[in-house]
Order: C-alpha cells, then sequence, then structure tokens
C-alpha cells in the first residue's frame, strides 16, 4: 500500500513522550486561517510542499525502524501527524499497526474532523492522541477553520469514552483561540471528558505567517498582534486551575 | 563566588600573556656552565631543573590560596629552546597578531637575539628531528599529509593518577633508592644506564622539594611584613603547607590542592608536555580528604569551593607556550588542555560521581575561565541528574564541559590490554584521547589528512598544489573501472604515507629518549621507578602512539560521490569530475550542485555513505593498528582534529564532493558542516557506525541553539540523544550551543549552516529554511536567551 507524506523528521522532542520520529501525512479536511503546515494540504505543490512524495508502507516503517534505540532510551516512539493523518485512514492504520507489533509507541495528531468509524478503529491501535481543541463556538469554529467543529467535539467524547489517553492541544491565535470566553469554554468542555492526561499551551508563533508570505498564499490573518508571556501564562493558568497538567508549547 | 576570587579571577582575565625568557636564560646559563658535560643526560636534565626552580623567581600574587607560577608573573609564558628556537620573526608575529597574542619587549627580544638563539640553534631536539629525518617525510609534511608534534612539544598527553595524595615526594625517593639497590649489574645489561636515570629522577624530586621551601621563605618573609593580621595568618598557614607537600603526603585538601600545584608546575617546567598534564579524576582524588576535613570540623563547603576557585585560576594563568614558525592568520590557542575528569566509575566500576563531582561542577559554572578545560564521564552506571548537571552548564553556551563514555573508553583500553582496574582509574585528555591515568604514556604523533591523501590517489601521486611526484605512483585513475579499482589505490597510498609517518617516528621517539629525558614525570608515572627507563623511552606501564585521522566526513563524501556520480549513476566519468575539481568548480556550477545537493553524505544515517566511512576507517585502522613503537608499545588511531582540518584544508584543492580550494575540511567524525540534513539522531547513527572501541578516541561535534535546550523537556531528551549515542559505543560528544553571531553567519552563508537546528516555538527546525524575518526574531531571543 502506498501513501502521501510531505515530510518525515526524525528528533522530533516536541510531539510526545520522550525522542520521537514524526510522520506528516498529506491532506487536511480544515482550513484554518492561521495554519503552520499549509504544505499539508492537498493543494498545495511546488516549492513549498516539495518534500511531498508517494511512499509505500515499507519506506516509512524502515525510516521508522532506524531511530528505535532513541526511542526505547527516551520512552519515545513515533508521531503521525499531518495535516490531518486520519485523511488517509487505510495508509494510517498500517502503520500504526507495524508499530504495535514492533512495540513502538504510536502518537495520532490530529485535528478530529475525521469519520468516527475511522477514530474507533484507529483507536485501537493508538497509545496517545494529541487532539487539538481550537474554539468552542461554533459559529467562530466554521468561520476560522471552514468547518463545524460537532464532529470533533464527538469524536473527542467518543475516544474519551474508549478509553484513549488524550493530550489537548490549544494553539492561541491572538484574539481568536486566546480569548477569557473561549478557553474558559474550552476547559469546561474538557472537564466533563476522562482519559484528559494533559494539555498542551501552543503559543502563536509566526511559522505560518512566514510560509503564507514566502510563499505567496492568501493570507486572511494579516499580522497578528505579539503575544506576551502574561498572556500565555493566564491561559496555561485556566486549564491549570482545573487539574490538569499544562505545557506550553508542545 | 566571593571578594577575593572575584579579584583573583578578574587579574587572570586581565592579564596581559607575555614571552618570558626566565626558563630559557636560567636554562642556558646551566648548559654553559661546564656541568652538563661532567655527568650523564639524564642526571644533567634533572639538574637543569633544579638550576631552574632554585632560581626562577617566586610569584605571589595578592589574596590567593593555592600559590606558584611557572613564570615569573601570571601569563609570563615561558619557551623552551632545548626543544624549539623561537626565531625573532616568531616574536614579532607574536607580538603583533590580533588573535592569541604575546607580549614581547625590547629586553626580550634582544635577548633571544644574543643568547638563546646562537646556544641553541643546531641543538634543539626540532633541529635534530629535521636533520635526522629523511627526504620522504620531509616532502611529506610539507605537502600538509600529516604534522608532527614532537618537533615543537614534548611527548605529554598523559595524566596524573592519585599517587601523589598517597605519597610525597621524600617517599619516592625512597622508592627510587630501592630500585637502585636493586639494581643487578652482573646481569642486566643497562643497570648502569637505569641508575643514572633514577640518580636523575631522585635529583627531580629533590628541585620540587626545594621549590616549595622557596615559597615557604617567601611566604613567611610576606607575613613578616604584612599588616592585615588575617592575611598574615593565611600567609603563615601557606607558608607552613609549603613545608610539608610536597616532601610529604597531603594530610587535606587545602594540602592536597597545593601539592599537584606544585607537581604541575614541576612538570610544566621540565618540558612543555604537549596537552598539559592534569589531575586527572580531581572528585575522586580529593574526595577522601573533603570528607575527614568536614567531619573533622576544619574545612566547610564554602572554603572548600574557594579553594578550588583558587586552583582554577592557577590554570588559567599558564597560557599555552606559543609555537615556533607561528603565522598571524594561524593564531592557535591559549588554551592547553587540560582536562578535568568528572565522574565516571571507580576501579570496582561503581559509579564515582559524589558531593564534589557537582560542587566542582558549580565552580566550572561560575568561574567560567579558558582554562582549566572540564569533562564529564558518564557511565551506564551515572545517574541522569549527573548528565543534567552538565547540560545545565552547556546550555548557557560555555563549550563545557565535554560528555565522555567511561564504559566505551574502558573497552577500548582493554581491547589494547590494559588491566580492567587501570582502564576504569583512567579515562579521557586533551581533546577526547583515552588514558590509564599515571601509567600510560600516551603520545599524539601528529595529525593525518585522510583527504589529501585521496587527493593524491587520485593524481597517481602527485601533489597538485606542487606537481611533485611524493606519493607512489598508484594507477592512472582514469584508467580505474570499478570504485574498489580506487580503493586499492587509495589503500596503497595510504600505507606508503603512514610507512613515512612511522619511520619517521621511530627516529623522534629515539631524539626525544636519548637528548630529552623526562627524570621529574618519571617520578609520576607508573612504572618508571620501577623499571629505571624515562617516561620518554619506554618507561611507563603503557605506551601508546597514535595517528591522528581527520576528516573521516570530507574523505567519505568524496568516495560516496565519486562512488555514487561516476561508477553507479554513470553521470560523468572521472576524469571529468577530475577536470571540474582542477578548474575549482568554475563553469560548473550545476555540477557542484548536484555533488552538493544530490549525493550521498555522511552524517544522515544513509548507509550508502556510511559503508563507505566504515571502508575508509578499517583501511586507516589496519594500516596503522598495532605496529609497533620504540618504547615497547604499539601504533593506534585517533579521530580527532583540534583545528588542525582548517590547515588540511588549505592545502587541498577542490574535491569531489563539492567543497571548494582551500576550504577546512569536517572535524573529528562530525559530517561535513551543513551536509547532514536528517538531524541529531542520524547524525549519531552515522557517527556510531564506526567502531570507536578500536580507537583511542573521536571527536563528534553538535551544534543546537540555546532555544532548544531551553526547557526542561528539552534537556531531558537531550540526555535521552546522548545516553542512546553512548549504549552505540560512541566515545565523546560535545554541544557547541550557537550565539546570535553564529546565526547572523549562518543568515549569510546558508550553505555552510544547514545542519543547523533552532527551536521555533513549539517546533524546531532548519534555522536556514526559515524566512528572514523568523530567523530575525530568532537571532533576537538568543541574544536575550545568553547572557
Ligand atoms: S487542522 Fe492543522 S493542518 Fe489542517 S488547516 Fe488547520 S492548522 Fe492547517
Amino acid at each position: 500500500m502506498n501513501g502521501i507524506i510531505f515530510d518525515i523528521k526524525r528528533y522530533a522532542i516536541h510531539d510526545g513522550p520522550g525522542i520521537r520520529t514524526t510522520v506528516f501525512l498529506k491532506g487536511c479536511p480544515m482550513d484554518c486561517w492561521w495554519c503552520h503546515n499549509p504544505e499539508a494540504r492537498d493543494d498545495i505543490t511546488g516549492k513549498l510542499a516539495e518534500k511531498t512524495r508517494t511512499v509505500s508502507v515499507a519506506e516509512v516503517t524502515r525510516e521508522i525502524a532506524r531511530d528505535r534505540i532513541f526511542y526505547d532510551q527516551s520512552g519515545g516512539g513515533v508521531t503521525f501527524s499531518g495535516g490531518e493523518p486520519l485523511a488517509q485512514p487505510d495508509f494510517l492504520l498500517v502503520l500504526l499497526e507495524f508499530c504495535r507489533g514492533q512495540g513502538i509507541h504510536t502518537a495520532v495528531d490530529t485535528c478530529g474532523y475525521a469519520p468516527t468509524e475511522d477514530f474507533e478503529r484507529v483507536s485501537e491501535l493508538t497509545d496517545l492522541f494529541l487532539y487539538d481543541l481550537k474554539i468552542m463556538d461554533n459559529e467562530q469554529h466554521t468561520k476560522y477553520t471552514g468547518v463545524s467543529n460537532e464532529l470533533i467535539l464527538d469524536n473527542l467524547r467518543l475516544l474519551s469514552q474508549k478509553g484513549s489517553k488524550l493530550q489537548l492541544r490549544v494553539p492561541l491565535i491572538p484574539g481568536i483561540t486566546d480569548t477569557d470566553e473561549n478557553l474558559e469554554a474550552v476547559a469546561d468542555f474538557l472537564s466533563r471528558l476522562r482519559g484528559v492526561d494533559g494539555v498542551s499551551i501552543l503559543p502563536y508563533n509566526r511559522f505560518g505567517e512566514d510560509k503564507r508570505t514566502r510563499f505567496k498564499l492568501e493570507d486572511r490573518l494579516g499580522r497578528l498582534p505579539d503575544q506576551s508571556r502574561a498572556d500565555i501564562e493566564s491561559a496555561a493558568a485556566k486549564f491549570r486551575l482545573r487539574g490538569y497538567e499544562v505545557k506550553i508549547g508542545g | 563566588m566571593n571578594e577575593r576570587i572575584q579579584k583573583l579571577r578578574q587579574q587572570s582575565l586581565d592579564a596581559k600573556p607575555t614571552i618570558s625568557l626566565e626558563r630559557a636564560r636560567l636554562l642556558t646559563e646551566f648548559y654553559q656552565s661546564g656541568q652538563p658535560e661532567r655527568v650523564s643526560i639524564p642526571v644533567a636534565r634533572a639538574m637543569a631543573l633544579k638550576y631552574l626552580l632554585d632560581h626562577k623567581e617566586i610569584c605571589i600574587n595578592d589574596g590567593e590560596l593555592i600559590v606558584g607560577e611557572r613564570g615569573p608573573a601570571p601569563k609570563a609564558t615561558y619557551t623552551y629552546p632545548d626543544i624549539c628556537t623561537h626565531t625573532l620573526k616568531d616574536f614579532d608575529i607574536l607580538n603583533s597578531r590580533e588573535k592569541v597574542s604575546f607580549a614581547v619587549d625590547e629586553k626580550t627580544r634582544k635577548q633571544q637575539q644574543d643568547e638563546i638563539i646562537p646556544f641553541w640553534s643546531g641543538r634543539s631536539v626540532r633541529d635534530l628531528i629535521f636533520q635526522k629525518v629523511d627526504r620522504p617525510w620531509i616532502d611529506t609534511y610539507e605537502a600538509g599529509i600529516f604534522t608532527e608534534f614532537m618537533e615543537q612539544r614534548a611527548p605529554g598527553h598523559t595524566v596524573l593518577d592519585d599517587k601523589i595524595y598517597r605519597k610525597g615526594f621524600l617517599d619516592f625517593q625512597l622508592q627510587i633508592e630501592d630500585s637502585i639497590k636493586k639494581l643487578d649489574f652482573f646481569a642486566d645489561p643497562e643497570a648502569l644506564a637505569k641508575r643514572e636515570q633514577l640518580t636523575a629522577m631522585s635529583i627531580a624530586a629533590d628541585a620540587l622539594i626545594s621549590y616549595a621551601e622557596r615559597h615557604a621563605e617567601k611566604l613567611t618573609e610576606l607575613a613578616d611584613s604584612e599588616t592585615d593580621s588575617r592575611r598574615k595568618r593565611e600567609l603563615r598557614e601557606m607558608a607552613k603547607i609549603c613545608r610539608k607537600v610536597p616532601a610529604h603526603a597531603p594530610g587535606g585538601f587545602r594540602e592536597a590542592l597545593q601539592y599537584y600545584w606544585f607537581v604541575h608546575l614541576g612538570v610544566i617546567t621540565e618540558l612543555n608536555t604537549w596537552d598539559s598534564f592534569n589531575p586527572g579524576r580531581l572528585d575522586r582524588h580529593l574526595l577522601p580528604f573533603y570528607r575527614r576535613d568536614i567531619e573533622e570540623g576544619v574545612l566547610t563547603e564554602e572554603r572548600a569551593r574557594e579553594l578550588l576557585q583558587s586552583f582554577w585560576v592557577k590554570f588559567n594563568n599558564q597560557p599555552a607556550p606559543p609555537k615556533v614558525g607561528v603565522t598571524a592568520q594561524e593564531s592557535n590557542t591559549y588554551t592547553d588542555f587540560c582536562l578535568i575528569n568528572l565522574g565516571g566509575v571507580d576501579e570496582t566500576g561503581e559509579s564515582a560521581d559524589n558531593e564534589l563531582t557537582y560542587m566542582i561542577l558549580d565552580v566550572i559554572e561560575e568561574m567560567r575561565l579558558l582554562q582549566p578545560s572540564s569533562m564529564v564521564q558518564v557511565s551506564k552506571k551515572s545517574p541522569d541528574r549527573l548528565i543534567d548537571r552538565a547540560l545545565r552548564i552547556i546550555k548557557t553556551g560555555y563549550g563545557q564541559p565535554s560528555l565522555f563514555n567511561t564504559d566505551e573508553m574502558v573497552q577500548e583500553m582493554i581491547r589494547q590490554g590494559k588491566s580492567v582496574q587501570d582502564a576504569r582509574n583512567g579515562g579521557a585528555s586533551g581533546c577526547v584521547e583515552t588514558g590509564a591515568f599515571g601509567k600510560e604514556s600516551y603520545i599524539l604523533t601528529g595529525y593525518f589528512n585522510l583527504t589529501k591523501v585521496l587527493e593524491i590517489t587520485l593524481n597517481d601521486g602527485i601533489d597538485p598544489r606542487t606537481g611533485k611526484q611524493i606519493g607512489i605512483q598508484s594507477g592512472d585513475p582514469s584508467r580505474f573501472e570499478s570504485f574498489e579499482d580506487l580503493m586499492d589505490a587509495f589503500r596503497r597510498q595510504l600505507r606508503y604515507f603512514i610507512d613515512v609517518k612511522i619511520k619517521g617516528n621511530v627516529i623522534i621517539e629515539r631524539l626525544w629518549a636519548e637528548h630529552l629525558p623526562a627524570p621529574f614525570m618519571s617520578i609520576l608515572i607508573d612504572d618508571c621507578i620501577k623499571s629505571g627507563k624515562d617516561y620518554n623511552d619506554g618507561g611507563a606501564r603503557y605506551n601508546t602512539s597514535y595517528v591522528q585521522g581527520v576528516g573521516l566526513g570530507s574523505i567519505t563524501d568524496c568516495l560516496a560521490a565519486i562512488k555514487y556520480q561516476v561508477f553507479d549513476k554513470r553521470n560523468l566519468t572521472l576524469p571529468q569530475l577530475l577536470d571540474a575539481m582542477k578548474a575549482n568548480f568554475r563553469d560548473a556550477a550545476d555540477l557542484r550542485a548536484t555533488l552538493v545537493e544530490s549525493t550521498p553524505k555522511y552524517g544522515n544515517d544513509d548507509d550508502y555513505a556510511d559503508d563507505i566511512t566504515k571502508q575508509v576507517f578499517e583501511i586507516f585502522f589496519e594500516t596503522v593498528d598495532g605496529r609497533a613503537n620504540t618504547k615497547g608499545g604499539h601504533f593506534r588511531i585517533n579521530l580527532l582534529p583540534t583545528t588542525c582540518h582548517v590547515y588540511f584544508g588549505s592545502v587541498i584543492g577542490a574535491m569531489p564532493d563539492g567543497r571548494k580550494k582551500g576550504e577546512p575540511l569536517s572535524e573529528g567524525i562530525s559530517p561535513v558542516q551543513g551536509s547532514d540534513r536528517r538531524g541529531p539522531t542520524a547524525v549519531l547513527k552515522s557517527a556510531s557506525k564506526i567502531d570507536h572501541i578500536r580507537t583511542g578516541g573521536t571527536l563528534l561535534n553538535q551544534k543546537f541553539s540555546p532555544q532548544v535546550l531551553e526547557s526542561e523537556d528539552g534537556l531531558e531528551k537531550l540526555r535521552h540523544l546522548i545516553r542512546a549515542y553512548f549504549t552505540m559505543d560512541g566515545h565523546h560528544i560535545q554541544f557547541n550551543v550557537v550565539t546570535a553571531e553564529t546565526l547572523r553567519k549562518a543568515q549569510k552563508n546558508p550553505e555552510k549552516y544547514r545542519d543547523l537546528i533552532v527551536r521555533v516555538a513549539g517546533y524546531s527546525d532548519y534555522f536556514v529554511d526559515l524566512g528572514e524575518d523568523l530567523q530575525n526574531e530568532i537571532i533576537r531571543r538568543t541574544e536575550h536567551g545568553v547572557a
């Protein structure tokens, strides 16, 4: 079987526990204004997505196996990210199966927008979900990401019920996701879930902005104000207050 | 750091390195006195040391707690005309060059001209070496195929064990007497020579004892005229210590430090022992004294810190003696590579880190001095805490301490035939060189330019820089039908040059053994006293000679390029490639881009390239390892460059890896600058494909920006990275935490910095891949991050 990836990064140290290899799967059903990985999107080709390639399962598993000694030493493993890794569910499943067979820890970094059946299948083979939660207000969510958040929240509830380990990731986009109101709502939602292991607050970075300017992509976001240390801390505090271990920056 | 230490540290930082002819003049005086002619050479050398230590100016600095300077003042640096004599031009360059300069005043210059040069020219060991070696050696040396350490500095690279903490020099003298008594003049034809050698050792021991006494006298004098009652007491106390050590074994922490320091001065006054001698496993040696003193209430933790800090300043006050034949460009360094070893295991194999390990790490962090260097030995038994403590210092951007793999070093030494205990008590010195401390004379004979040998192979024995035939005719490259043909030619060419090098080494080893024995050093290194032989003549328990290969990454990439582009893909012929190289890739930008961008490279965990690394390693190993030296030991290999990869690159034209004429080679076993693109785990995997255990040390440098190490999490993952590398038997790793200045350079020359990883909030990425704005933001953050 083949799949499409747009990068494989070794020594990924911000995508889950330990030293990891992150496999970036191409394709994303959402369209976030701040997207920091525009090369993930199917419609992006050319220089920005120059590492995009069709690969066989064997090619990916060979690459994954290379850093085994580092995973073992550090309690690390493999993270499947994207885009949205569940956008290629069969390919993802085969890779997860390989890792399970090898005893390699797996994490799936997901935006949550994928058919619930796929989540059911994937959850059986995944040790940890890095689950993005962006905006609770559905209207706002639809505006900034192109899709409704209902499916995302349903899937999250499902994983929680099934006992999956979950790490929530909240990107702080100035004025959009980092408002008190939104963060309170996210935190409230979380506190009704089981299995949430921790929360990562992802401070805003100009990665996406940098890519948009360099590759002349449409820029709906414009230049956002800088985020202060205090903004980040106050966001983190909201989750800490509810008893979550909070990591800043993945 | 208290006020006293702040002052001492500042004095050391402010002191301007100068050339002091004190040693040169006293030595000349002694050798002109007629005395040396009446005695054997070893005895004359010992008498010379005694003369030096009896007549040199005693320097005691304000407020210091550990006394003794090599020269008449801090950073007044000796010359060693008995080894190599500086020309006036050397002095002028040293005096005027911008970096690593040494002030030379008019009087010094004149004395050098009138007294030193006339006496020593033709007599220095360097002059003798150049008279004795043959033409091929000179040609090869001049072509930049190898360097020779012993033409400028004494065979060194040795480190002290714990013997001085158990015995005084009077005890050593008893041992020496005992050895003399045991000499069998009827059965042992060498007995006479041994007696001379042992007598010399005894004189050298006297020299150090009376040197310490001179300090005691001076201290008493100062105490008498001192008005500050506290300092007066201190001076009296120090005088008492100098009367006790080194004559007797030390009784406490402070005496132990002062004792070591006198020994250090003895060693670096006798000769300019390359890669200066050092106390080695300091945290272990001092521990019994520390614990006892604390228990008895005669020492506090604070006082111990202060004494260690004071000790640190002493090292920093002794710049490495400058070379002869210096150039303004090649500035070298003030550091003499004294490498303090911390952590590791004890002789039973248990983790040896203790409370002093951490205290010394505190001292290193606080003092932030160029010298001494420091390293942490990490065994699988070492606690995480030890690595973490080291990393916290490393991340501040101070290039120390470096990290070494104890378990791997022990295996290296056992393979070389050392006992398990000697191996466990050993460590690394200089940059990365493994040795059995206190028991081994391990000599670095010179760097070896592997890539240059390939260049000569590609030219059928001719050095394209000079057009001279200096190698063997290993075959016209246009006739090579396969990559194996090339490797075979390379192998023969390498053997030829190694033969030349080793033949020269034999001559040089004998010259040192005969002309410049080291009776003082011989007291310190087992089993010189027992065997009655000099340190420079095989007296040590283990005698190892190293040839240090340089440019493993470069030569791999060159060979990989030929194999891949010429023989596998047939994109061009070897003569076409050679023509492009000859033209320094002028009008061949596309070809060069292909060579740089689309050719397998070492450092990416790519077996295509890494298999070639292994082949080169095996060829180099087979050619050198196990050959006998003249001291009962063997030649071995090392893979480290210090700064020689720059010089070695300067003598090589453009090469198949796309490197242009004169550019530096890769250093140590690190990949070619900027050619590793798969992250640090890939570099470590590549680097561990060679068999470190069959070397005497390898050097790996890894660059990180401070942001990658900012968080606790980042630090922890780095620790895992190190542990994994050491599980794969990696020997050494050091982290170069980059500065804003480096980032700016990377912005200007992205090609050279393609391997530089930076953290971008939540992500790490290659710096050169980022847009300019983002790069600037990171530069700003880096500036703020590192104080
Ligand atoms: S979900 Fe992630 S990859 Fe997809 S558009 Fe949003 S930010 Fe980009």
